[in-house]
């Protein structure tokens, strides 16, 4: 199901322990903090490997995420912004990430911009409730879906490169 | 450029279409009672009729009744109107999505309304059909922090009687919003039915869900969305979901039929229903909550469930049936073997399987060790953004 590469890259994100949502006051703070520790330890991994390819920070709260995202194709980079709510229901639920500027150019999304991660993903997730958190999400849902589909997004002229995108990322 | 005279001819045709268009034809009135009177006139003989012949007792009480319909999209928009048509007391919407021009391969909406959001274009057209419902909408994502609340408060507040609505459907189209409806209805102990129609377009499911005495949604791993395929065939062709009107409206049919036999009290309330389009399949069967669920409201409504007495509902005494071969001469008698074979799994009705069974949480490996309590969390925050 998992190639082996995932699998490595999996094996080095460190997992979660707090089963808990963000209507979980002071235990959610707590998940809070495993998340950004597992996030942090992820985009260094991905550094390291020179394979660093997002950014992520939230609102205070912890229950709103933002960032950006970028894919190299044909050496050339593009790149993408990245939004979601965390649920309330989380971290039974996945969050549902959006890279908004796609919304109506692949169908393998949903209304504004949410990937489809119904297949490769989901089913994932909730066998690893909750040692699974945003690392994962991103390193086993958004990484693979880029993977498949920027390319084809890139061949079809759905996106086009722009010479704006690598002076916003460096 | 228009000369005046040719501005003003074209003012007076667009007066005479604007006039056309608001004169849509006699508007029905509310009204008070309803009759059981057969004449043209009356919207409600047919419904009425239905005491007539001896289906239901109580029509009429379907005035008292609030239901709220969770998502107006393919399934949610239809099973309004059905309600609506019913003459059900009041409608709550809640969807957050605008009308597409992509939608039209369903029922209800029109091209027209499409940038509308779904719930104002459902209530206008309702409202027109019968303005005895009495119709709320609410325009937000249920899933989110900031809405839930809300939607707590206006499922427990928001019936006729200021009180809990009488039932809540279900008619979302993603994981997310069922998970979320679930843990509402499990703390309000609030009775609801699950609707949905697979991406395929061509099975699905209602599922009534009283909190505590049958399965919730978080009781069972989902049937739906699991299937273990490798990442390398992600890539399908075409789009996303499928969607079919026939079995959207089929799905729609189910559920406000079982929301009527719940809500009227007639007939068998079903607790699960399926629907497999491809080979004409309707399995049903009964899901009992389970003792480990994962939400914790669940496992305490259950505990209430089994505190309270039981209505023991009578039973047809069946004759005793009389062997089926009166004499046996030769000894036969069957065997039973299926102590031989493996430990079965969940037993589940025919033509319906698990897509995936949940690991054991012992399982754990012990060695991730992430947060320690002396970290803070403005640290990490600063530290994820200086990397």
């Amino acid at each position: 199901m998992v190639d082996e590469s995932t699998r490595k890259t999996l094996s080095n994100i460190p997992l979660l322990q707090t089963k808990a949502g963000p209507r979980d006051k002071d235990l959610w703070i707590q998940r809070l903090k495993e998340e950004y520790q597992s996030l942090i330890k992820y985009v260094q991994n991905n550094k390291e490997a020179d394979n660093d390819w997002f950014r992520l920070e939230s609102n205070k709260e912890g229950t709103r995420w933002f960032g950006k995202c970028w894919f190299i194709h044909n050496l050339l980079k593009y790149e993408f912004d990245i939004e979601f709510d965390i649920p309330v229901t989380y971290p039974h639920t996945a969050p549902e990430i959006a890279l908004p500027e796609l919304d109506g150019k692949t169908a393998k999304m949903y209304r504004g911009g949410k990937i489809c991660l119904s297949d490769h993903f989901k089913p994932l997730w909730a066998r690893n409730v909750p040692r699974f958190g945003l690392s994962h999400a991103m390193a086993l849902g958004l990484g693979p879906w880029l993977a498949v589909e920027v390319p084809d997004l890139i061949n079809r002229g759905a996106i086009t490169y722009r010479e704006k995108q690598v002076e916003n990322a460096s | 450029m228009a000369t005046v005279e040719e501005l003003k001819a074209k003012i007076v045709q667009l007066e005479m279409k604007l006039e056309a268009a608001q004169q849509k034809g006699p508007k029905r009135h509310k009204i008070d009672v309803m009759s059981s009177e057969v004449v043209d006139s009356n919207p409600y003989s047919r419904l009425m009729a239905l005491k007539r012949m001896g289906i239901v007792d109580n029509y009429e009480n379907i005035r008292n009744f609030t239901v709220a319909v969770v998502g107006v999209g393919g399934v949610g928009s239809v099973t309004a109107e059905m309600l609506t048509r019913c003459g059900i007391g009041r409608l709550l919407l809640f969807d957050y999505d605008k009308v597409e021009l992509a939608n039209m391969n369903r029922l209800f909406f029109q091209p027209h309304q499409a940038g509308l959001s779904k719930v104002a274009a459902a209530a206008e057209t309702l409202r027109d059909i019968n303005p005895d419902v009495d119709i709320k909408t609410y325009n937000y994502n249920i899933t989110t922090v900031d809405n839930f609340q809300n939607f707590m408060d206006t499922i427990s507040t928001e019936s006729l009687i200021g009180g809990q609505v009488d039932l809540l459907l279900s008619c979302v189209d993603n994981f997310e919003a069922r998970y979320a409806i679930n843990t509402a209805c499990n703390e309000l102990n609030q009775c609801w039915i699950e609707s949905g129609v697979s991406e395929n377009a061509v099975s699905g499911h209602i599922q009534l869900v009283i909190p505590g005495e049958t399965a919730c949604f978080a009781c069972a791993p989902p049937l739906v969305v699991a299937s273990n395929i490798d990442e390398k065939t992600l890539k399908k062709d075409g789009v996303c979901a499928a969607s079919l009107p026939t079995t959207m409206g089929v799905i729609a049919g189910l559920l406000v039929q079982n929301t009527l036999k719940y809500l009227l009290k007639f007939g068998q309330t079903s607790n699960y229903l399926g629907y497999s389009a491809l080979t004409d399949f309707f399995p049903t069967m009964r899901l009992k909550p389970n003792p480990v669920c994962n939400d914790n409201y669940c496992k305490i409504r259950q505990k209430e469930f089994e505190a309270r007495p039981k209505v023991i509902e009578l039973v047809k005494e069946e004759e005793d049936e009389k062997p089926l071969h009166e004499d046996n001469d030769w000894g036969i008698s069957l065997v039973d073997e299926s102590a031989n074979e493996p430990e079965a799994k969940t037993q589940m009705v025919d033509g319906i399987s698990l897509e995936y069974s949940l690991s054991n949480d012992n399982d754990v490996p012990k060695s991730s060790k992430t947060a320690q309590d002396d970290v803070n969390l403005e640290d990490l925050i600063a530290q994820m953004k200086s990397i």
